[in-house]
């Protein structure tokens, strides 16, 4: 990914400059610049100190336990004996394990509400913005950015109390106006809970994706918008054809990064359903704690580490290369 | 042309204020109705949920703070963000200057060692990291906190520092070299001043997330002092989920440190937010 935002970087300072020195000039003036980069006090055993400490302490409680809880899914571990090679075992129980599967349909269900809603409102808003001057833009930033400051637990505590079923602002609101058969007790009913939940997830990402929305347009050359505007292109257009391109870098990283945020649903679930009611707003972080951590059966857990690590990866990895593709086209 | 163009621009941006608004309050009245809620009691709760308190109760704090132990939980949290954010900084300040400034073999391989850190989910490091902790007998003590958030922010830490160090002007470091600086005292007297701005949002970041970290803090502490607030909260709620004033004021107790360092660094914070995003 570095090579990635490297390449991205290095098209974009193409495009950027209309001029385009030539080839051979881009060589020269790269090739000029290192020796800079060789100082007399480089002395290249002092890059391997500075890095040591750090290094030591990521190798030890992040990097080393993940080659481990990969080695560890292919062995029966309780999390207390020692771990029994079973081979493929716990992948195969996985496979076949109801839970397991409406948990992750669950996670992809809530991709909608965490990541699609929010990148829809964001965008929505964003178009709003690029043709008028809002003043107090500021103050509506740092306002719609609040939640994501809070800690999960205390955002899900906080709708527990906006949707209690007596006391809750939602419920009291139907009353109040006549409604009364629509209140219900929204994370504990049968057909509502997911949806209560994705709301919460909804209402935490989009103060995001408006923020890195909003800045992301005034990145886009003012001049296209008023060649827009010259050709009549109206609101729509202008957002089809000026806006919505100029936004795709920020569009694919907050799919990536409020996708990941779907798939690894931990903390909102905990506080709010605990995968209720019946299970179904079980998700997959929720199921590996349960197994890993309650029953004792921490190497099929880590089978299910590998396989929510796996999604995750393959769709980031496969969102970045779509949209460098996207751009290389462009240029 | 001022005057004919004005009647026609004012609605359309006073819709897009309307819109705006109506965002923005979506986005604060939970935690204003919480707050109103913490300072009222049993009694109270009926009323609209948005109505200022009949009387203020304080007691909702104090029972919060002493009886349900948010007073300790607090102590903890400080602790372990105080720790983590220090260290951390120290570290890849470190790290940041060897991986962007100097030159050594096996450059590119430690950093995608240290990439695998910032893509894979905290899910694929914690029950491996369970037993760990067990075998170092550090279970259930602070340090199984610190050290894992340590690590964490060390892989975040190194690539924002090392993009920082990878910006400097080559005359800085030319100028001091030459004045005889050593590759460490130029490291801390000339280039860690100038990367205040840098350190600053970094140090914004790390405290946030480090004071919201559950799922770390849920595995590896049993003992009740020890917990820090979030994991503090939802026990709590777990077992007074019907006094909903005092588990609205330990909310607010939560939260209130995390908008203050987040009013005080907006700036920092956002736009930090924004380009660690982006960068990934």
């Amino acid at each position: 990914m570095v090579s990635l935002t490297f390449f991205r970087e290095f098209t974009m300072d193409i495009s950027a400059n209309p001029a385009r020195p030539s080839l051979v000039g881009r060589l020269r003036a790269a090739v000029e610049v290192k020796p800079l980069n060789l100082k007399p006090y480089e002395k290249s055993w002092l890059g391997y100190v500075y890095l040591a400490p750090g290094l030591l302490i990521y190798l030890v409680f992040i990097f080393i336990p993940i080659l481990n809880t990969f080695r560890l899914s292919f062995h029966n571990w309780t999390g207390f004996t020692e771990p029994v090679f079973n081979g493929l075992d716990n992948y195969i129980e996985l496979a076949g394990n109801q839970r397991f599967w409406s948990a992750l349909f669950n996670n992809f269900f809530f991709v909608i509400f965490f990541t699609i809603i929010p990148i829809l409102i964001g965008l929505f808003i964003t178009s709003l913005l690029t043709r008028t001057h809002i003043s107090g833009l500021t103050a509506y930033r740092v306002g719609l950015f609040i939640p994501q400051v809070m800690s999960t637990v205390a955002v899900g505590i906080i709708w527990r109390w906006m949707l209690n079923p007596r006391f809750g602002p939602l419920n009291v609101m139907l009353r109040s106006i006549g409604l009364e058969a629509l209140a219900r007790p929204w994370l504990g009913d049968f057909t509502w809970a997911p949806y209560a939940v994705g709301a919460i997830g909804a209402w935490v990402g989009y103060g995001f994706t408006m923020v890195l929305f909003v800045a992301g347009v005034q990145s886009i050359n003012p001049e296209l918008y008023d060649v827009a505007r010259v050709f009549g292109a109206n609101p729509w257009q202008e957002f089809r054809y000026v806006t919505l391109p100029g936004l795709r870098r920020q569009i694919v990283v907050a799919f990536v990064i409020r996708f990941i945020a779907a798939m690894r649903i931990f903390d909102l679930v905990y506080v709010t359903t605990e995968g209720g009611p019946g299970g179904i707003t079980r998700v997959v972080s929720y199921e590996l704690w349960q197994n890993a951590f309650q029953v004792n059966k921490a190497g099929y857990a880590a089978a299910m580490a590998v396989v929510l690590t796996t999604i995750i990866l393959l769709v980031s990895f496969i969102t970045l290369r779509i949209q460098a593709r996207l751009a290389y086209d462009e240029d | 042309m001022n005057t004919a163009a004005k009647p026609s621009i004012l609605p359309r941006n006073l819709s897009t204020h309307i819109i705006l608004s109506l965002f923005l309050l979506a986005a604060v009245m939970p935690l204003i109705g919480t707050l109103l809620t913490s300072f009222k009691d049993p009694t109270d709760l009926a009323a609209s949920p948005f109505a200022l308190p009949r009387e203020w109760h304080f007691e909702n704090y104090e029972k919060a703070w002493s009886q349900a132990r948010f007073g300790d939980y607090f102590v903890n949290s400080i602790v372990v963000v105080v720790a983590v954010v220090g260290i951390s900084v120290f570290l890849t300040v470190l790290s940041g200057y060897a991986m962007g400034l100097l030159k050594f073999r096996g450059k590119a391989l430690i950093n995608i060692m240290i990439l695998v850190g910032l893509m894979v989910p905290f899910e694929a490091v914690i029950i491996p990291l369970w037993g760990l902790m067990r075998d170092l007998k550090l279970y259930n003590t602070i340090w199984s906190l610190i050290l894992p958030q340590v690590a964490l922010s060390f892989s975040f830490g190194t690539f924002w520092m090392q993009a920082y160090f990878k910006g400097v002007p080559g005359d800085i470091v030319d100028a001091a070299v030459i004045d005889g600086c050593t590759s460490w005292s130029m490291l801390w007297r000339v280039l860690f001043p100038m990367a205040q701005p840098s350190i600053l949002s970094m140090v914004v970041l790390l405290f946030i997330w480090t004071w919201n970290e559950f799922l770390l803090v849920l595995v590896m502490i049993q003992k009740d002092s020890l917990r820090t607030l979030p994991v503090g909260l939802a026990s709590l709620q777990g077992r007074f989920s019907t006094d909903l004033s005092l588990v609205a004021a330990a909310t607010v107790i939560v939260t209130v440190p995390t908008l203050i360092v987040y009013f005080i660094f907006q700036r920092q914070f956002i736009s930090g937010m924004i380009s660690g995003a982006l960068r990934g």
